[in-house]
């Protein structure tokens, strides 16, 4: 007896629960269990998300309101006027996850085979920073960055400005906005990739050299691939949301380095056209959607949220 | 066996570590060091000598006391019902086999892969398209709707941690599924329960975007921020950010504190699985 079919047919009579055969009560509680939390996700996770799809096809203004017209066209009208911030937004988070996963490898490696003692300060020590707001975080590196900032400044007292090239600037560029990604997303590929090297058998890195495997040979063939459940989730865990960042290229950048993330903002909030700004985030989910299913493909659904929980 | 080029490996991959750790305190020593800084007009971008002055006084800022108390607020309620729901979320999940449950499952871990815009964008069309006011209410709805997957998942790795035969013994001693739930379940997984919640709080005090679509006239501490942050953003801000880190570390310990007592009892009640 299943769960949904309880909760149709189990119309408690007049003793109410307890009348219930134990094999129907049983089957009721889970129901009762899941459903508030999981009428909280439909009613408002699941349904507006489809409901960006109604929204998206409709046409009017905010002062007169909007009416359901069934006009497809936006879509491509606004992929054709905006598809530029959809291509950067995916190039800066590629860039940006490819840094994550340079910086955070060694420092996962380190935490997880070399750190001894010393194992949960460092993890600490990762959290720690995002206990701070993000946004005073981000605006701490436009402090540091800024024209009369600490960067800026110490190069120029050293003679390097010509480094940051003609603008002789450092925020208001794309690597500003990279590198403030960069460093939102960091432990989010870092825990995954410790989580899978930390679960990992030292002895077959051993048994490998033992059998004439070179240290690179053993780390390409076993380190690697073993950690590859952290690798694949540290990876969606940055660049899926910093697809739709837009602090970053907002504070750190200007509109040159404007992603889909500040389009859907300010067309949602500012413009209020509502209708292309509920097409970008839908195609921005349908995005992500993909991204999802072939991961969850390539690596198993069960392994992929396992790593992603880890 | 250990050579020259092994321990010299060693260091540099230590090196580069203890360089990513700085990397990532760079911001937060910036914004306790400014939270010091006697600033002259508007902005805080320089440094310009030592002074006490905005500790003594963090709420001179017109509108950041009330942004902070409506961010407290906020996360203390979205903290309470998202564990309420999520706890029970989970108990269903890892205890019982029913239908959909493989649904439940993609649905809690979905809003943790959407990106933030567009759970603030769906969200706000969804509340314009039924006519909903937004302000103090939405931004609640809409944190406890991505706060319940960190919840869910977080108490279910407890869950699947713990020994099911102290269950079992429960009910062989005559004890119903509630009372068993209540009287064991519960009190086994609290530890769990804490840190689901400090996530949720966390998560919630800190959220910027999803607040940003739907707060209506309603400032949270980061919305204040980002408002701020175009004409100069007072060093008051840098004093609460500072404070926040403060409390931020003493739950972390209290936090430790209670998993190393729960392990402690744990270990005391015999031999089970490694927990994730």
């Amino acid at each position: 007896m299943s769960a949904a079919q309880a909760s149709t047919t189990g119309r408690a009579p007049a003793g109410g629960v307890r009348w219930l055969t134990l094999r129907r009560r049983r089957a009721l509680l889970p129901a009762i269990f899941v459903a508030p939390g999981l009428a909280w996700l439909v009613v408002f996770y699941a349904i507006p998300i489809v409901s960006q799809l109604w929204v998206s096809l409709q046409t009017g203004n905010p002062d007169d309101g909007f009416a359901q017209t069934y006009n497809w066209s936006v879509y491509p009208d606004s992929l054709s006027e905006y598809h530029t911030h959809l291509v950067r937004s995916l190039g800066y988070a590629g860039l940006a996850t490819i840094l994550c996963f340079v910086i955070a490898f060694p420092l996962a490696y380190f935490i997880a085979f070399k750190a001894g003692r010393w194992k949960s300060i460092f993890l600490l020590l990762i959290i720690l920073p995002f206990f701070t707001s993000m946004i005073v975080r981000t605006v701490a590196w436009q402090t540091l960055l800024a024209d009369e900032g600490f960067v800026v400044s110490t190069l120029r007292s050293l003679g390097l400005l010509n480094v940051l090239g003609e603008s002789g600037r450092v925020l208001a560029t794309p690597q500003a906005v990279i590198a403030g990604i960069t460093y939102n997303f960091l432990p989010f590929m870092a825990l995954p990739l410790y989580a899978s090297l930390e679960r990992m058998d030292r002895g077959l890195v051993e048994a490998a050299t033992d059998l004439y495997a070179s240290r690179w040979t053993a780390f390409r063939k076993i380190t690697l691939p073993l950690a590859a459940p952290g690798i694949f989730a540290g990876t969606l865990l940055t660049f899926i949301p910093a697809i739709g960042d837009y602090i970053n290229a907002q504070l750190l950048g200007t509109p040159q380095q404007y992603m889909i993330g500040n389009v859907i903002q300010s067309q949602y909030l500012n413009v209020r056209d509502y209708p292309v700004a509920a097409a970008l985030s839908f195609i921005v989910m349908v995005i992500v959607l993909v991204i999802i299913v072939i991961a969850a493909r390539a690596l198993g659904t069960r392994r992929l949220s396992e790593a992603v929980a880890a | 066996m250990r050579t020259r080029v092994d321990r010299i490996r060693d260091v540099l991959i230590g090196a580069w570590a203890v360089l990513a750790i700085v990397y990532l305190f760079i911001p937060i020593f910036v914004i306790v060091l400014f939270s010091f800084n006697d600033n002259k007009g508007r902005f805080n971008f320089t440094w310009q000598g030592f002074t006490l002055r905005h500790w003594k006084d963090p709420f001179a800022v017109e509108g950041l006391s009330d942004a902070m108390v409506t961010s407290l607020s906020i996360a203390a309620l979205c903290t309470v019902i998202s564990i309420t729901l999520g706890t029970f979320v989970a108990l269903a999940i890892v205890r019982y086999r029913f239908v959909g449950r493989g649904a439940t499952n993609t649905l809690v871990f979905l809003p943790l892969a959407t990106p933030e815009v567009v759970l603030g964008a769906a969200l706000l069309g969804w509340f314009l398209t039924m006519s909903f006011a937004r302000g103090f209410t939405t931004v609640l709805i809409a944190h406890v709707m991505f706060t319940l997957g960190y919840v869910v998942i977080t108490i279910r790795a407890r869950l699947e941690g713990m020994d099911l035969h102290i269950e079992e013994a429960a009910q062989d001693l005559g004890a119903n599924q509630m009372t068993t739930i209540r009287k064991v379940t519960l009190p086994l997984i609290a530890p769990g329960i804490v840190a689901a919640g400090l996530l949720a709080f966390a998560i919630s005090i800190d959220d910027f975007v999803v607040s940003n679509f739907n707060a209506g006239q309603t400032v949270t501490f980061p919305l204040f921020v980002y408002g701020a942050a175009r004409q100069g953003v007072p060093p008051q801000v840098n004093v609460m950010a500072t404070m926040l880190l403060g409390l931020a570390l003493v739950l972390m310990f209290v936090n430790v504190a209670i998993q190393r007592r729960a392990a402690r009892r744990d270990a005391a009640l015999g031999p089970q699985p490694a927990r994730v």
